[in-house]
């Protein structure tokens, strides 16, 4: 495989649709998504419930349940289009040059092998290990992913384990071959805040030592904060908002960004008075508005945005800040 | 809060047993819930928080005896509801209900969203056939979810989505008391707002009662009444939400406590975490004396040996450490 140049990055999505069959025929879930990740960068997702998170980055790696499929689009990772791989130069990347942690630990672990053994699968696969030295280094990734006692752990049953230590087990094995790329969907819903803390500082630690990209989907925006480069804000199955992490906290834009925010409950927070929500649903695939997809639930929306889908374009006076959004951008021409 | 409890933990303890070994040849003890007693208030919401694998799901599957405890009790209604057989728990099953912290495993694969929750309503005769449409719907309604989710199966749906599928089951039964397992965990901030709006006005309308386990501290804060922390199978503190958040006794909640993220990227890069050294001790062989001493701060040497007791220091302040009112008392 050849080496991207240095100023190309490492994965390259452009124009990914995703098409699910319905009774009422297609319908588009994840529609003409861009997505770019540098060597060493770390790249955070976040975005509603069901917008179609999982499924993009379930699509990079051709893992796509039944009736779901890719309609269109490239997706490049070092130079080569992930979606026209066959599939036998995918099995050498997934797992390998791709670490991936699912978002559901419990149908990603076989729950009738002990997890030692799943441990030490794709380090005999793809780091030709033999038995003893994967199972040494299976104990060592649990141990980074704070697992008490890995020695006797290693010989647990998925379900012997609780919640969080499943999810750690998805972790160590996404890390396993020490990947160019590691794709994490919600990889710590289960972790307490000392473990998450420690997760996020191994992943730092890796990035560093082995100049890794990261792809972290999360709904958790202030785990984020410390640990990414940039964010990119789904809603619908597309995106709405993409910046720097700094600038986003510090100027969130698309009005779906800002009422996430505002729905964080701080931990300051005195009474248990009612938290800020946004109102309304997501649109279903299929179902979506012929205008901005977020125009039903938008306080600011006008007539334009139920008639026209707003494309991503830069914020005034800030690097690599963009925003699909017709009134934000109309504020920031007349702020101009 | 000096009525009678809705429920009362006892002494409670859930030790498992596992084979260790290639063919399983050696035996071992995880100690994973050792010894918690506690109460429950009718309309309030108990927080569990504590480390991952520190014992908090065994507690709310022992409490709700979906498994056996290796000992202790748990008071219902004037039962020792640990002691029953399946037949004899059934007449409380419906008023004790569970959100499970994994709900793909738990949501039946052959069943549409539509039979998951209206199951229990048919089960318990809380509807007729004709008017349970109606009754899912609705329940979809307040998760967020549209009704046309009905016909979908559980691997239709994304993450999120069937964790409030389990949500609705558990409130479909319109249960007394609710063990929510990190419920709200795989929810965007929106969506939980809204998931935590609904509890409470569930808990204001019928009085509901919640035991409430999750890592975020932030919402743990902005719901709980009282909240409980957990170290390695035992209670290391509980108390009010007001004594728990500004005055921690325990050196592990103070530790908890430290380490919590905030939405700013610039206070994150400079905060100061008061890291824990030394490894989290495994459950199948836990320290002696209290089980927190391998990592505590503040350990002295009678820490090694005696396990402290668990007392209450301040009216509705408990906590288990031999460091806490020394200062004072001695
Ligand atoms: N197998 C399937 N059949 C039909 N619809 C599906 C299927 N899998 C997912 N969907 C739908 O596609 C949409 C996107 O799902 P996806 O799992 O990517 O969401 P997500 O952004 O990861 O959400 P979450 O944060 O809840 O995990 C959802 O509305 C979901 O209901
Ligand atoms: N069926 C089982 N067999 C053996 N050990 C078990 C079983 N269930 C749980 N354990 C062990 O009991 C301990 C407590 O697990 P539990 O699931 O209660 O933790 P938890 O506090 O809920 O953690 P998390 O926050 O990660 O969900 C863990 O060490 C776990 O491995
Ligand atoms: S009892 Fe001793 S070891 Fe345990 S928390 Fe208190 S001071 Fe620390
Ligand atoms: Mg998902
Ligand atoms: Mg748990």
């Amino acid at each position: 495989m050849t080496a991207p140049a240095d100023n190309k990055p490492l994965l390259d999505v452009r124009g990914l649709t995703i098409e699910i069959d319905t009774r009422r025929g297609p319908a588009v879930i994840v529609d003409g998504i861009n997505l770019t990740v540098g060597k060493g960068e770390t790249l955070g997702v976040v975005g509603e419930s069901g917008c179609g998170k999982s499924l993009t980055m379930l699509s990079l790696v051709r893992l796509l349940p039944n009736k779901i499929r890719v309609k269109g689009g490239t997706a490049e990772f070092a130079g080569r289009d992930l979606l026209k791989m066959s599939k036998s130069e995918l099995r050498q990347v997934r797992g390998g040059k791709i670490g991936f942690v699912f978002q559901d630990p419990m149908t990603s672990l076989n729950p009738v092998m002990r997890i030692g053994d799943q441990l030490c699968e794709p380090l005999i696969y793809h780091r030709k290990m033999n038995k003893a030295d994967a199972r040494v280094r299976a104990i060592e990734l649990l141990r980074l992913v704070g697992i008490p006692g890995p020695e006797q752990r290693i010989e647990a049953y998925p379900h012997e384990l609780s919640g969080g230590m499943r999810q750690r087990v998805m972790i160590a094995i996404g890390l396993a071959c020490d990947p160019e790329l590691l794709i994490a969907d919600e990889p710590t819903t289960a972790l307490d805040v000392t473990i998450q803390a420690q997760i996020v500082d191994l992943v730092k630690d890796l990035r560093k030592k082995l100049n890794m990209s990261v792809v972290w989907i999360t709904h958790d925006l202030a785990l984020i904060a410390g640990l990414v480069d940039r964010v990119a804000v789904l809603y619908a199955g597309t995106v709405v908002e993409d910046a720097p992490v700094n600038e986003l906290f510090a100027r969130p834009t698309h009005p779906y960004t800002r009422g996430l925010l505002a729905s964080i409950p701080k931990l300051s927070d005195e009474r248990a008075s009612r938290l800020s929500s946004i109102g309304g649903t997501p649109p279903e695939p299929g179902r979506r508005p012929k205008g901005c997809p977020f125009a039903p639930r938008c306080g600011l929306a006008e007539s334009v945005c139920h008639e026209r889908v707003p494309v991503l374009e830069p914020v005034a006076g800030s690097g690599g800040h963009r925003v699909a959004c017709f009134v934000a951008q109309r504020q920031m021409m007349e702020a101009a | 809060m000096a009525a009678e409890p809705l429920i009362k933990v006892e002494n409670l303890v859930k030790h498992f047993v596992v084979r260790l070994g290639a063919f399983g040849e050696r035996g071992a003890t995880v100690y994973a819930v050792d010894d918690v007693s506690f109460d429950i208030f009718a309309g309030e919401t108990l927080s569990l928080v504590g480390e991952s694998g520190c014992g908090k799901s065994t507690t709310g599957f022992t409490l709700l005896n979906l498994q056996k405890a290796t000992s202790g009790k748990v008071i219902f209604q004037g039962e020792n509801i640990v002691s029953l057989d399946e037949k004899r728990m059934r007449p409380y099953r419906r008023e004790l209900q569970i959100v499970f912290q994994d709900p793909y495993s738990t949501l039946n694969p052959r069943m549409t969203i539509g039979e998951v929750v209206g199951e229990p309503i048919l089960f318990h005769k809380l509807a007729t056939k004709a008017e349970l449409p109606e009754c899912v719907s609705r329940l979809l309604a307040d998760v967020g979810l549209p009704a046309r989710f009905a016909q979908r199966y559980p691997h239709e749906l994304s993450g999120g989505q069937r964790q409030r599928v389990a949500i609705a089951r558990a409130l479909a039964c319109q249960p007394k008391f609710i063990v929510c397992d990190e419920a709200i965990s795989a929810l965007d901030v929106s969506v939980q707002a809204q998931i935590i709006n609904l509890l409470l006005d569930l808990q204001e309308k019928y009085g509901l009662t919640y035991l409430f386990i999750a890592h975020d501290l932030a919402v743990v804060r902005h719901i709980s009444t009282r909240v409980g922390v957990m170290y390695l199978g035992r209670m290391a503190e509980l108390a009010t939400r007001e004594q728990l958040f500004s005055n921690p006794l325990h050196p592990y909640t103070r530790a908890l406590l430290s380490a919590v993220p905030e939405a700013d990227p610039e206070l994150e890069k400079t905060r100061q975490r008061q890291i824990l050294t030394g490894d989290v001790p495994s459950p199948l062989a836990p320290p002696a004396g209290c089980r927190f001493h391998t990592r505590c701060p503040i350990a002295m040497d009678k820490c090694k040996a005696v396990v402290p007791e668990w007392r209450e220091v301040v009216p509705g302040h408990h906590v288990s450490c031999h460091a806490v009112g020394m200062e004072t008392a001695g």
